[in-house]
């Protein structure tokens, strides 16, 4: 399996270069990864990674697209609670990538 | 059958504990992408199926993934319809409050009548 | 000899068969066979009587997981995995009702 090489530490990703396991993650990793995926991150980007977490510690799942724009909306107010926001931030859909950032499993369903 | 056009009845019916075989698990996921869809979706817990809601499961000793609390992230999935067969509840000295996430308690006639007013069934 | 149940009361005849069978001995509940092992069931009257014939034992961490660790009726002996190696080394036999 690949590995990403942060802070002279290794750490395995599958192919798709999610992290395997949950507990590798911090703020330096996210921080790699992000780079990979040319995301520059700023205090919204952690918002979301770090809203992600905690919906994933909470529910053992990461969400659907859908089910974050709702939750975000709800906890962050309705102009962050849009697909709009948060394809800004994360322009290859904030499921897929920001999951990818924040060290969570590809979101069940997303292909 | 559904008064909505283009809206379908998804039952998925859960009679299998969780842990011992994948039947719990695979539901639960099967669910969680059927919910992309705008189906009307409900979950019908019968015999150990009760057993899936149980609370306070703890599965670091089996070193298997504890997924009991993602049965609480389906209300954000507009998965609001979860009933529970009375009978098994009883049978297995469980109440409500035993439950992890609020359901809606029917006897096996009241499930079996529900059952036939589906459009699909999903049998795990 | 040593009896292994790893199916519910409730959906199979698995612990059924196991003390129809077995005169007494060790018995081990595990995995979906520690609902056997909860008070206040259907079952609990039947796993009663069991006791009376078998040392009955029954894997915690199994129990925990099922979220019925609060539950154990009174006598049933929870065993780790450790005590689970000691059941087996210290039957000559073993029948797993699978």
């Amino acid at each position: 399996m690949p590995n990403i090489e942060v802070n002279g530490k290794s750490y395995e990703t599958d192919e798709e270069g999610y992290l395997v396991n949950l507990a590798d993650w911090n703020k330096d990793v996210a921080d790699y990864i992000a780079k990979t995926e040319n995301v520059a991150m700023s205090e919204q980007h952690w918002e979301v990674v770090d809203f992600l977490r905690g919906y994933y510690d909470e529910y053992q799942i990461a969400p659907a697209v859908r089910v974050l724009t709702k939750a975000i909306g709800k906890k962050l107010g309705p102009e962050k609670g849009n697909s709009q926001y948060l394809y800004e931030l994360f322009p290859y859909g904030p499921a897929k990538q920001a999951c990818k950032i924040a060290g969570l499993p590809k979101p069940t369903g997303c292909v | 059958m559904s008064d909505e056009p283009g809206i379908k009845k998804f039952m998925f019916v859960n009679r299998k504990a969780p842990y011992g075989t994948v039947y719990a698990l695979e539901a639960l996921e099967v669910v969680l992408i059927t919910a992309a869809f705008d189906q009307d979706v409900s979950l019908a817990f019968l015999d150990d199926g009760v057993f899936q809601l149980r609370k306070g499961q703890q599965t670091k000793g089996i070193e298997t993934k504890n997924f009991s609390p993602t049965y609480r992230a389906l209300e954000g999935y507009d998965i609001e319809k979860l009933y529970v067969e009375k009978e098994a509840l009883a049978a297995r000295g469980l109440t409500e409050d035993d439950l992890l996430v609020d359901v809606t308690v029917l006897d096996r006639k009241a499930l079996g009548a529900l059952m036939d007013e589906q459009d699909v069934i999903l049998s795990f | 000899m040593l009896h292994i149940v790893n199916k519910s009361p409730f959906s199979s005849q698995a612990l059924d068969s196991c003390v129809q069978v077995a005169p007494g001995g060790d018995l081990l509940l595990i995995e979906d066979g520690v609902y056997a092992a909860s008070s206040g069931t259907v079952a609990d009257n039947f796993m009663r009587d069991i006791m009376k014939r078998f040392r009955v034992h029954v894997l915690g961490p199994d129990l925990e997981a099922r979220g019925l660790a609060d539950r154990l009726i009174d006598g049933i002996t929870p065993v780790d995995y450790a005590g689970f190696v000691d059941l087996v080394v210290r039957n000559k036999t073993c029948q797993s009702w699978l």
